[in-house]
């Protein structure tokens, strides 16, 4: 058997959580525990860059798989990649060390924790993004929960208890149904193996409740209208990197579930539900853009620009078209990069400021040019403009939305002049107009960390929106095959 | 000539109670080597019973009115190592209260006899006789405590309902007696087959005296007060060594001699279940007091277990014996915590002096985030397998209403074990409690936290050992 890779890129951040749990916590800057966690994770990366290098993209089949027994005869430990899942781990190998940079200025107290927090939350990440049975992937899924609970009630904001309640509970409670709906799958089909559920099929019969169930769980994690509210409370408690963690990663759960599970092995449901999703979607992306306008908050304004986002990602995985879902999936990573950098470049401001209310700023770019520039880039990446990761995504999405539903690609395309306006309009509030606070005069541009941090973020950022192949190379293969059995599927009932 | 081996671990755990009554009679300030005796007792025991697993597959004796089992022996073990654990980390809560006296272990063990009893009973007369015994022992346990007015009340309570419930059960044994014409388990199950009212009635009347003894809602009314008022090390006995016992008698009355009227209890148990774990979720929500909560949380985790029961097969038998061991381990490390928050020979039991304890105590509080989070059911903790196999159970008999309602109302029960942890990680911390535990104390914290902890590497091994356990 081949060295299990994918099992050490899941095993290596908790085995830097444990050798941080045994140094011995220093007040304030705890530089030890800041270097064993970014080494930690930047090994990851490479382990993971080292994965994306040796996998075959001509294939559908997923590679790199461990099979292991884990409970006798009912559950198998089975681990694997195809080439859905694989950005999504390069993406959380990515962000979880320029998570670890930034802290520098963010937390004060606990710093040891925080990054043990920070670890293994990184490893539930990948564990869900590789999972392929549906009990090790629903335990990854909720085991995340524990960390990011932590995170927000420990470090977050002045409203962090509710917010953590919030968080916990709403997903908690969306989470249980899909595990009464995994269990039923095992007692329909015989397993939980989704690369044997994909072969079986389920019975029409009961894709319809299945499909809800499982819907509940991703709804909200997504999150979708009307079940969204838990996410601007939680951005805006958690602190900068438990944002970035949040809208980078965690909200991409839901999505590659959606692909996955949803799509893979309810296709008669999924085309059932279809107008469902398209009306949920195109409300979040209308209605949460008009919320977005009216934000005083920084960090809110970006917490409901992510809901419609999302709503773009589940519009375009409903389309059930080439285009849409390879759409989906590049927006998501694109949104991955855009939002962790937002959110960094509010905190940067936060940092210096502690206020994240629009009206507190105002002139900055004659004070901190370096970061006028950088958020500029990302605000247009996040409004789609041409020539960012941002433009190829929701491009895509509205080509496959347009194939299918003439009207719903129409409603969403009015969602992305939304999204212009809200960003250009934070963008011209914060920056831009005549530098009334005082306090802001003295305040300093971005640091070295902090530059590298927004950087990094920057150039995949461009050099994905010029040239998309290596993502699109990357998914294509398995999106068409995944296309393909759905196609069949449908014919075949 | 029956064969006397398989019931040596009563036989011995009978001579050591003996034993350590003339002892504790001829000798003066005895109390030290009688816990000591009785702990040594408990092993012995303990290992006779394990021994005894490997070579008996199903044996009765006298008249078969005793039956052992892997069944009976798997949770006499449970029973005894529990014991054991309560026994040995007590010592330190005791000699603060000046109670440290010969009758305590002495007590301990009988009620553990009692138990044995009623785990190996395949008789109402057996039955009867190892409840009563160990009920007796549980009474003057509650009251132990005696200066303290709120032990002695907790006492009382526990013996006037529990009284009350005894004789219920008692009636039912008649009335099932009478419409059976025996005593034993296996000729009931043969006789009864009739669809009379009254029979009904015997057997609701022994459903009730027995989800007294666990304290499944609506028959749950003593479990906080008595939870409460106990001494403390009392409670941690209360909340799992006479569940154990109850619910081996649980399984055994409806699956021996009343298997063939399924139609008729099925509804009551599933009633009680649904009722147990939304009851016990919600009524948590509001408690200040720790071992008040606990009490909840436990009516909460028995609703769990009688889903298990609920679903008339096998595999729903071991899910609940799955549950109700790991639930031991999580009480065993629960109540480790409790007991160590202490100070100048003082106990803490609110949950507000629970405030910013991760600042002070971090491992200690580590353990008890686990623990929590473990009660809650969040994986990868064992509390999480333990759900999971209960509701695998369940939805196998497509009982999907009582499996959405029961993992709803984790979502509920969710909420107040984060108050906790909320009240631990997020609020003010307060003084710093005495570190200076007792090696035992910790080497329960510690194990039982890695058990936790660590269950999902081997989730195997406790599946393969409850398997052999086949009922119908």
């Amino acid at each position: 058997m081949n060295f299990p890779i994918l099992s050490s890129l899941i095993l290596l951040p908790i085995v830097g959580a444990l050798f941080l749990f045994f140094t011995k916590d220093k007040e304030g800057n705890n530089l030890t525990a800041k270097y064993v966690s970014l080494f930690t994770t930047v090994v990851n990366f490479l382990i993971s860059i080292y994965l994306w290098i040796f996998f075959d993209q001509s294939t559908s089949s997923f590679q790199f798989v461990e099979d292991r027994k884990w409970i006798e005869g009912f559950i198998n430990y089975k681990v694997g990649v195809d080439g859905i899942s694989i950005l999504f781990i390069i993406l959380t190998t990515f962000i979880t060390p320029l998570c670890i940079i930034s802290v520098n200025n963010s937390v004060k107290n606990r710093l040891r924790d925080f990054l043990i927090a920070i670890l293994i939350m990184e490893s539930f990440m990948i564990g869900v993004f590789c999972a392929l049975d549906l009990v090790v992937f629903y335990l990854f899924f909720e085991a995340g929960l524990i960390p990011m609970f932590l995170i927000i009630g420990i470090w977050g904001g002045a409203r962090r208890v509710y917010s953590a309640f919030k968080f916990f509970l709403y997903t908690l409670l969306g989470s249980v149904l899909m595990l009464v709906a995994i269990i039923s799958i095992y007692w329909i089909t015989g397993t939980t193996d989704v690369v044997q559920l994909y072969e079986i099929g389920i019975d029409v019969k009961y894709q319809n409740l299945l499909w809800l169930a499982f819907f509940s769980s991703f709804a909200v994690k997504t999150p979708m209208w009307p079940v969204h509210t838990w996410l601007p409370d939680a951005h805006v408690e958690a602190p900068t990197a438990g944002s970035v963690l949040l809208a980078a990663i965690l909200l991409k759960m839901a999505g590659y579930g959606f692909i996955r599970f949803s799509l893979g092995l309810f296709p008669v449901a999924s085309e059932v539900f279809t107008p469902l999703i398209y009306t949920l979607s195109v409300i979040a992306i209308i209605f949460t853009s008009l919320i977005a306008l009216m934000q005083e908050d920084m960090k809110k304004l970006i917490a409901y620009s992510s809901v419609a986002h999302m709503g773009f990602v589940t519009l375009g995985i409903f389309t059930l078209q080439q285009q849409g879902i390879e759409g989906s999936i590049i927006q998501m990573i694109s949104h991955g990069l855009v939002s962790a950098a937002l959110f960094l470049t509010v905190g940067v401001v936060y940092d210096r400021m502690h206020s994240r209310l629009i009206s507190t700023y105002g002139g900055l770019v004659s004070v901190i040019p370096k970061y006028s520039v950088l958020f500029m880039l990302f605000a247009l990446a996040s409004l789609g403009l041409p020539g960012t990761s941002g433009f190829i995504g929701e491009f895509l999405i509205l080509m496959g939305a347009f194939k299918d539903n003439f009207l719903v690609a129409v409603i969403a395309s009015i969602g992305v002049i939304l999204g212009a306006a809200y960003m250009l309009w934070l963008y011209k509030r914060v920056v831009f107009g005549k530098l009334l606070n005082e306090n802001l005069k003295k305040i300093l541009d971005l640091n070295r960390s902090e530059y590298f941090i927004l950087s990094c973020l920057a150039v995949p950022i461009l050099f994905f929106g010029f040239y998309p192949d290596p993502l699109i190379n990357t998914i294509e293969v398995s999106v068409t095959d995944l296309i393909n059995m759905h196609n069949t599927n449908i014919a075949s009932k | 000539m029956e064969n006397l081996n398989l019931i040596l671990p009563e036989i011995f755990i009978s001579l050591s109670i003996m034993f350590l009554l003339i002892l504790g009679v001829f000798k003066n300030d005895s109390s030290k080597i009688t816990f000591n005796l009785s702990l040594f007792a408990i092993l012995i025991t303990t290992i006779i019973t394990i021994n005894e697993t490997f070579s008996v597959t199903r044996e009765t004796l006298f008249n078969e009115s005793v039956v052992i089992d892997s069944m009976s022996s798997l949770m006499k073990i449970i029973t005894l190592i529990g014991g054991f654990i309560v026994l040995v980390i007590s010592s330190t809560y005791l000699k603060t209260f000046k109670i440290y006296n010969i009758e305590y272990p002495v007590l301990i063990l009988s009620s553990i006899l009692g138990m044995m009893v009623m785990i190996s009973s395949n008789d109402l007369i057996v039955f009867y006789m190892g409840l009563e015994l160990q009920s007796l022992a549980l009474y003057v346990l509650a009251t132990y405590n005696r200066d303290q007015l709120k032990s002695s009340e907790a006492g009382l309570k526990y013996f006037v309902l529990s009284a009350l419930s005894s004789g219920l059960l008692l009636y039912g044994c008649s009335l099932v007696y009478g419409f059976s014409g025996s005593t034993n388990f296996d000729i009931i199950s043969n006789q009864l087959n009739s669809e009379e009212y009254v029979l009904t009635f015997g057997i609701v009347f022994i459903l009730v005296g027995l989800a007294f003894k666990i304290s499944a809602v609506p028959f749950h009314m003593w479990a906080p007060d008595v939870y409460e008022g106990s001494p403390t090390t009392v409670t941690l006995f209360f909340t799992i060594v006479p569940k154990v016992a109850a619910l081996t008698v649980f399984i055994r009355f409806l699956y021996v001699p009343f298997l063939n009227l399924i139609d008729q209890w099925q509804m009551i148990i599933v009633f009680l279940s649904i009722a147990s774990m939304i009851f016990g979720a919600v009524a948590a929500i509001g408690q200040t007091n720790i071992k008040r909560l606990i009490a909840y949380s436990s009516i909460g985790h028995i609703g769990y277990t009688l889903a298990g029961l609920a679903t008339a097969s096998n595999e729903g038998i071991q899910s609940s014996i799955i549950y109700i061991s790991i639930y031991v381990i999580m009480n065993l490390a629960l109540f480790s915590c409790l007991l160590m928050l202490r100070r100048k020979d003082q106990y803490y039991e609110n949950i507000d002096d629970l405030s910013g304890l991760s600042k002070n105590h971090p491992l200690l509080s580590l353990c008890l985030l686990s623990i929590l989070f473990s009660l809650a059911g969040i994986p990868p903790l064992a509390g999480f397998f333990a759900k999971f196999y209960v509701f695998k159970a369940v939805l196998e008999q497509s009982m999907y209403f009582l499996a959405i309602v029961g993992l709803l109302s984790t979502v509920v029960a969710a909420f107040y074990y984060l108050r906790i942890i909320k009240i631990m990680y997020f609020d003010k911390e307060k003084d710093k409690y005495d570190t200076d535990h007792s090696l035992w104390l910790k080497f329960s914290l510690t194990v039982s936290t890695i058990l936790i902890l660590l269950y999902f590497i081997f989730p195997s091994q406790l599946v393969e050992v409850v398997s052999r356990i086949n009922i119908i």
